[in-house]
């Protein structure tokens, strides 16, 4: 119980202090942020229920007013844009890339959770995200793809190539701490 | 810890933050009802006279904040621009900077406290469902406590990167980063656990 409730806590800190690192920049010259690496990294190494938690924590705290989007963003302000759904999403993703990493347990760590992370962290997100867009801004299918999905594909897509990479190391090092592998 | 609080106390800062949150909703839903520009005129000037009454400061500090959205505007403006609707363009941005400072707002006025307060409100009822809201508490307190020593341990490691690479610390960082955390972690629940722990057994916060 209290090892759950301070991993649950400790993955909410890491979404917010990934947003913190200093963003990367992609060979393309794209800067990205580790921040929803740290979505991808709940589900993968804390399983689905724990995974999703962790992400729901981390919006409450930044609802209630903490700067712990990346880029110092908070408030109840955030929730507010047409993107919104990416962080209404976040706990889906989450919670499904969870599951996969639950049900498929075989495989490769490396490999499984680097599909775990694009089904839940691309997958799952954007079926959340797009058409929360479409609804709210309000747009077409073809516009919230443009302009809610193409910029961060190219991004997501190498953060959830490096979650596998982590959770495979972090599974070698740690094998009790990657709960949804326990 | 940082949060978004205004730098100057104001009335709404001793209103309930209950009522702050429900005229922020009525408000919400009032913004896409009413979708004329005279309205979405109205209720974007109205946003900015609320922000200019406590002061200068706490306009500047508002409009600093509100700031952040121009990358938002920018894609929505440049597809309203190229697809030649910029009437529509310019309601759905009235819209977004309206609804955005409203709620920005609400979270300069409302102390940090305040808001905690609401969610432990809002979450008894969930204690039926069999959510512990004891752990809920706690693990509110653990992320604040948490996350200074995490952004330390970042700093660290960006450091011990940069006195052994002329490259940038990039993504290899997160690694030990997080295997860093997950020892921290073993660490605390045991200090918790010989603290008395979480006593309360029903709960099922920790989704075991």
């Amino acid at each position: 119980m209290e090892r759950n409730v301070v991993l649950i806590a400790l993955f909410a800190a890491l979404i917010a202090a990934l947003g913190l690192l200093p963003k990367f920049t992609l060979a393309s010259g794209i800067p990205i942020t580790a921040q929803s690496m740290g979505i991808m990294l709940c589900g993968t190494v804390l399983g689905a229920r724990r995974g999703a938690l962790a992400v729901v924590l981390f919006l409450v705290l930044v609802a209630a007013g903490l700067p712990l989007l990346a880029g110092g963003r908070g408030g109840l302000g955030v929730f507010t844009t047409p993107w919104a759904g990416f962080l209404f999403g976040f706990p889906v993703a989450a919670f499904v890339g969870g599951l996969v990493m639950e049900k498929w347990k075989s495989g490769n760590t490396t490999i499984v959770a680097g599909v775990a992370a694009i089904v839940g962290g691309i997958g799952a997100l954007y079926l959340v995200a797009v058409p929360y867009y479409m609804v709210m801004k309000p747009a077409g299918l073809s516009e919230a793809l443009i302009t809610a999905m193409a910029p961060f594909m190219p991004g997501d897509l190498i953060k959830a190539v490096i979650t596998g990479a982590i959770t495979g190391a972090l599974y070698k090092a740690r094998p009790s701490s990657v709960l949804s592998r326990a | 810890m940082i949060s978004l609080t205004s730098p100057v106390r104001t009335r709404a800062h001793s209103w309930p933050a209950g009522a702050k949150l429900g005229a922020l909703a009525v408000a919400g839903i009032a913004l896409f009802v009413f979708d004329t520009l005279p309205a979405q005129l109205g209720a974007f000037a109205g946003m900015l006279g609320l922000y200019a009454l406590p002061g200068r400061l706490f306009l500047r500090t508002g409009i600093e904040r509100l700031w952040m959205l121009w990358p938002f505007v920018a894609i929505i403006g440049l597809f309203h621009l190229v697809t030649q609707t910029w009437l529509e363009g310019l309601l759905i941005l009235l819209r977004l900077v309206t609804a955005v400072g409203l709620a920005n707002l609400v979270t300069m006025t409302t102390p940090l406290d305040d808001m905690i307060a609401v969610i432990r409100w809002l979450a008894t009822p969930l204690r039926r469902f069999g959510l512990n809201t004891r752990a809920l508490e706690l693990s509110i307190a653990l992320v604040i406590r948490i996350l200074p020593t995490l952004i330390d341990n970042g700093q660290r490691l960006t450091q011990s990167w940069r006195a052994r690479s002329r490259r940038r610390p990039g993504w290899q960082i997160v690694m030990p980063f997080t295997l860093l955390a997950l020892d921290d972690a073993e660490h605390m629940a045991d200090a918790l656990r010989a603290r008395g722990g979480l006593v309360d057994k029903k709960g099922d916060f920790d989704g075991t």
